[in-house]
């Protein structure tokens, strides 16, 4: 399983980088194959506030429904409109398959770092 | 705890990943990916392992009539070597369970039931048995594998003599030999596409597995879990108990009157069948129109009007769009009529369209 060591970890399998007070949000590797084929990836949009531990969006695969988290309180500065077209983006590679880019983004719950990621998820 | 075919070794070893499904532990996808496994079965090949189907078989002189007392089809006149799918209903017409009866000769039949039901089903029919009819439950001593596909012929014939596979629709031939074992081979499936569905006992399930994925690799052949079973039959609307119908659904409703005989003398369920006249729903198939995917037990609604609610839903991965089957007030929706499905709180648009979502070109 793939868990770069740059970036910060939920518990419920999203993953955030921060970097000059924009966060990049995304899911998992573990997410994406616990989950199979993405088939649709409903956003929030650009302008909206989101908190940390609220859903910002809906990812559908064949099987399951899955709200995705933000671990960050701001707000939506660019969505990745790429995904909506294009969902499967998110199995083939999801930490490029980002979902939403966060401004005057705070870290809002508690996260992980790669290793304590890799034994949450073991 | 819940058991394992004798497949089990063989899902683990391939990578599958295993979910609990009707009390057995079973591969819901292999890393192939439902959506690839799914379309290798349109295009291709695709092998299942469908060894927690119950199986029982009547015996005697009373066993045809035992059949037609318990099920809604007639069976007085099915031949030898043939299948005949039924649904098998209470008193009050509600269903028990659907099934395929297999004819093996004027006294001997097989009858293969959903793993989910096959308890409730043994119990039911064994209260009902007509003297002189001995019905047991074989389903541990059976092991069942699906090679569906349109390639599906041309690999099973690497394995068997092809004279002595099944050529019709719904028919079968007893003690075929495949790679050196002894299988009982219906044309039979749940994928919408031409296939096979191979019965041998759980001994021989891993040597008839292995060896179909060996010839079968050059036509594509890949093994198929749960996942890809359950979109390919919703694809081609092939109904599901607990779904498409249950205890409080009759099979006219269910849309199963061609295996409905009201002519009959009598059958379990026939009068109040009868006595409800019309259906009072029907089922429909409907495309999502809006974004999303609409899953069952989710309220259809024509206007401001609730007129039903989805039974299945998922996305289509050969249709690539997202369809559902609902059940609703009969009359209430024609083809091309718009509808909204509330998917957790939020409605989402979807239209009327013909059953069967998939038709596979004959």
């Amino acid at each position: 399983m793939n868990i770069p060591e740059n970036l910060s970890y939920t518990e419920s399998h999203e993953w955030c980088l921060i970097e000059d007070g924009v966060a990049t949000i995304g899911l998992t590797d573990y997410a994406q194959n616990e989950l199979g084929d993405i088939v649709f990836v409903n956003l929030t949009e650009v302008g909206d506030a989101v908190e940390a531990g609220e859903s910002f969006a809906d990812v559908e695969s064949v099987k399951a429904v899955s709200e995705v988290i933000s671990p960050v309180n701001g707000t939506v500065s660019e969505v990745n409109e790429e995904l909506l077209d294009n969902p499967a983006l998110v199995n083939e590679g999801c930490y490029d398959a980002w979902l939403i880019r966060v401004e005057g983004a705070e870290i809002g719950m508690d996260v992980m770092d790669a290793a304590a990621y890799e034994a949450h998820c073991a | 705890m819940e058991k394992r075919t004798p497949l089990y070794e063989a899902h683990v070893a391939a990578g599958g990943k295993i979910v609990p499904f009707a009390g057995y532990e079973l591969p819901v996808e292999y890393p192939t990916g439902l959506m690839k496994e799914h379309e290798a079965v349109r295009t291709a090949c695709g092998l299942f392992d469908v060894s927690h189907m119950g199986e029982v078989t009547f015996e005697g002189e009373t066993a045809l009539a035992t059949l037609n007392h318990l099920m809604t089809n007639d069976f007085t006149n099915q031949p030898h070597g043939k299948c005949r799918y039924s649904a098998l209903c209470y008193e009050d017409g509600g269903m028990v369970d659907d099934l395929i009866v297999y004819r093996r000769d004027d006294e001997r039949f097989l009858v293969v039931v959903n793993a989910a039901n096959k308890d409730k089903d043994v119990a039911w029919m064994r209260d009902h048995l007509l003297p002189g009819t001995v019905m047991e439950d074989i389903s541990d001593d059976v092991a069942q594998i699906a090679l569906q596909g349109p390639a599906a012929p041309a690999i099973l014939a690497k394995l068997a003599d092809e004279s002595a596979l099944p050529t019709g629709y719904y028919t079968f031939t007893e003690h075929v030999d495949v790679a050196g074992h002894d299988c009982l081979v219906s044309r039979t499936g749940y994928t919408g596409e031409d296939g096979f569905e191979l019965y041998c006992a759980p001994s021989d399930a891993r040597a008839v597995w292995d060896a179909l994925l060996e010839v079968g690799a050059d036509e594509g052949l890949v093994p198929c879990g749960l996942g890809a079973r359950d979109t390919l039959r919703l694809e081609a609307a092939m109904p599901l108990y607990g779904h498409e119908m249950d205890e409080t659904v009759d099979p006219l409703e269910a849309g199963l009157g061609f295996a409905v005989k009201m002519g009959k003398d009598e059958f379990i369920g026939r009068d109040a069948i009868a006595a409800k006249g019309e259906p009072a729903r029907e089922r429909v198939g409907l495309e999502v129109t809006g974004r999303g995917i609409v899953r069952e037990h989710e309220p259809v609604y024509k206007g401001d009007e609730q007129v039903g609610q989805t039974t299945s839903g998922t996305y289509c991965p050969h249709l690539k769009k997202a369809c559902a089957m609902a059940l609703v007030r009969a009359g209430s929706l024609s083809v091309g009529d718009e509808v909204e499905v509330e998917v957790r709180g939020r409605r989402v648009a979807a239209r009327v369209i013909p059953l069967p979502f998939y038709k596979r070109a004959k």
